[in-house]
């Protein structure tokens, strides 16, 4: 996929409430293009709610309902049990939640869903902390991050909800980052053609969250992949691959860059350097993505 | 565009909702048509969608909603875009 085959068509109307260098307005500019307008949104709480703009304008030119915090996956359950009794198979139902909507609060609804083979996506946009609120920690928080209600940097590792939604066996489950967005579009555009509950989870690298410049969104989400603090990958059938550099890395083509390549560019992480290297946290990150870099080459047959 | 009869919170579509974020710009993106070799990279990462493609693969920027992340200038691979403060460019 190069990116001038990308369509041109734009749903996000410029004149957003997003923050100057928001990676979600990015990620949701992909969706809108892989998607295109026959789509019907539902947002609970989150950065997006924010996004769309106030009330009576909107930035998205799609249709979009929004809902409590807990009901993304419950309230497009609904929307797409209308619109199968409506006999509409033209409409994608997509549920766009952030990482707190989709680790936390709500998980319960999410996995019902995907239990009743609801046919729709959800798409979980992962900045790793509730950012609208003012940036509290979440499940999907590093551990050593600072957030506002963990000062001396998160003392737990954040979840694989990658894993979680695995154990599912839905048809389609794929991770990627806004790094790179031909591959979000790819993805979505391919869980788009099937039939039954789909997942896809993007990094979304929050400038005012983590702390660093926001022309250094793009730069973020690919040197989460590059350090392996994240891998991109799709499940098919429960038939894994590994896409674009977590598959040379995988493979061992490419040795991943060392995690604090990507640590130290993050104010979150500035306690982890300054004012003394504290080696023994810096030494658990490194060994702890060797674990999980250990674990994906078992998921593949790839023993190292 | 269709107005729909419901009594609740409707918003519809709009240019510029939040008004005119051009204003929010401290660093104004330039871009310099002579480096640019039309990747389109810039078109692509632009958070706001105010890098307006053309049928030629060239683009120019939307300074009325541009809020000036920086993004574009730093995934420029040619460096053609420059961030110059407000006020100061030639």
């Amino acid at each position: 996929m190069a990116i001038k085959d990308l369509p041109l068509e734009e749903h996000y109307i410029p004149g957003s409430a997003a923050c100057p260098g928001c990676p979600a307005s990015m990620a949701l500019r992909m969706v809108f293009k892989a998607i295109g307008k026959k789509m019907i949104m539902v947002v609970p709480a989150c950065c997006t709610s924010v996004i769309e703009s106030l009330h009576p304008y909107t930035s998205f030119d799609i249709p979009l309902l929004n809902i409590a915090f807990e009901a993304a996956a419950a309230a497009s359950s609904g929307v797409a049990a209308a619109l199968e009794t409506m006999g509409r198979d033209d409409i994608t139902v997509v549920a766009w939640a952030g990482d707190g909507g989709t680790y936390d609060i709500g998980l319960q609804a999410l996995s019902g869903a995907f239990e009743r083979g609801t046919n729709f996506i959800y798409i979980c946009y992962n900045n790793q902390i509730y950012s609208n609120t003012g940036i509290q920690r979440s499940g999907a928080t590093p551990y050593a991050a600072w957030t506002t209600t963990t000062v001396g940097g998160k003392t737990e590792f954040r979840k694989e909800m990658g894993e979680i939604v695995q154990a599912h066996h839905i048809p389609y489950v794929a991770q990627t980052s806004i790094g790179y967005p031909e591959d979000v579009y790819r993805k979505v555009k391919k869980a788009k053609e099937i039939k039954g509950p789909k997942y896809i989870e993007i990094l979304a690298p929050c400038p005012p969250g983590w702390r660093f410049d926001m022309s250094k969104t793009a730069e973020m989400g690919k040197l989460a992949v590059e350090t392996g603090a994240w891998a991109l990958y799709e499940v098919e059938n429960d038939k894994i691959t590994f896409n674009g550099k977590s598959k040379l890395i995988l493979e061992g083509k490419m040795k991943r860059k060392p995690v604090e390549d990507w640590l130290k560019l993050q104010g979150r992480f500035r306690h982890l350097f300054v004012p003394e290297r504290d080696e023994k946290r810096l030494k658990e990150i490194e060994d702890h993505i060797d674990m999980l870099w250990r674990r994906y080459r078992s998921w593949v047959g790839i023993e190292k | 565009m269709k107005k729909y009869p419901i009594i609740t919170s409707i918003s519809y579509p709009k240019k510029g909702a939040m008004g005119k974020t051009g204003t929010w710009r401290v660093f104004k993106p330039i871009l310099d048509q002579n480096k640019c070799v039309k990747c389109l990279q810039c078109w692509i990462y632009c958070p706001e969608a105010t890098i307006i493609r053309k049928e030629d693969n060239s683009v120019e920027i939307d300074y009325e909603y541009c809020k000036g992340c920086g993004v574009c200038a730093n995934v420029c691979p040619t460096k053609a875009i420059t961030m110059v403060r407000e006020g100061e460019e030639k």
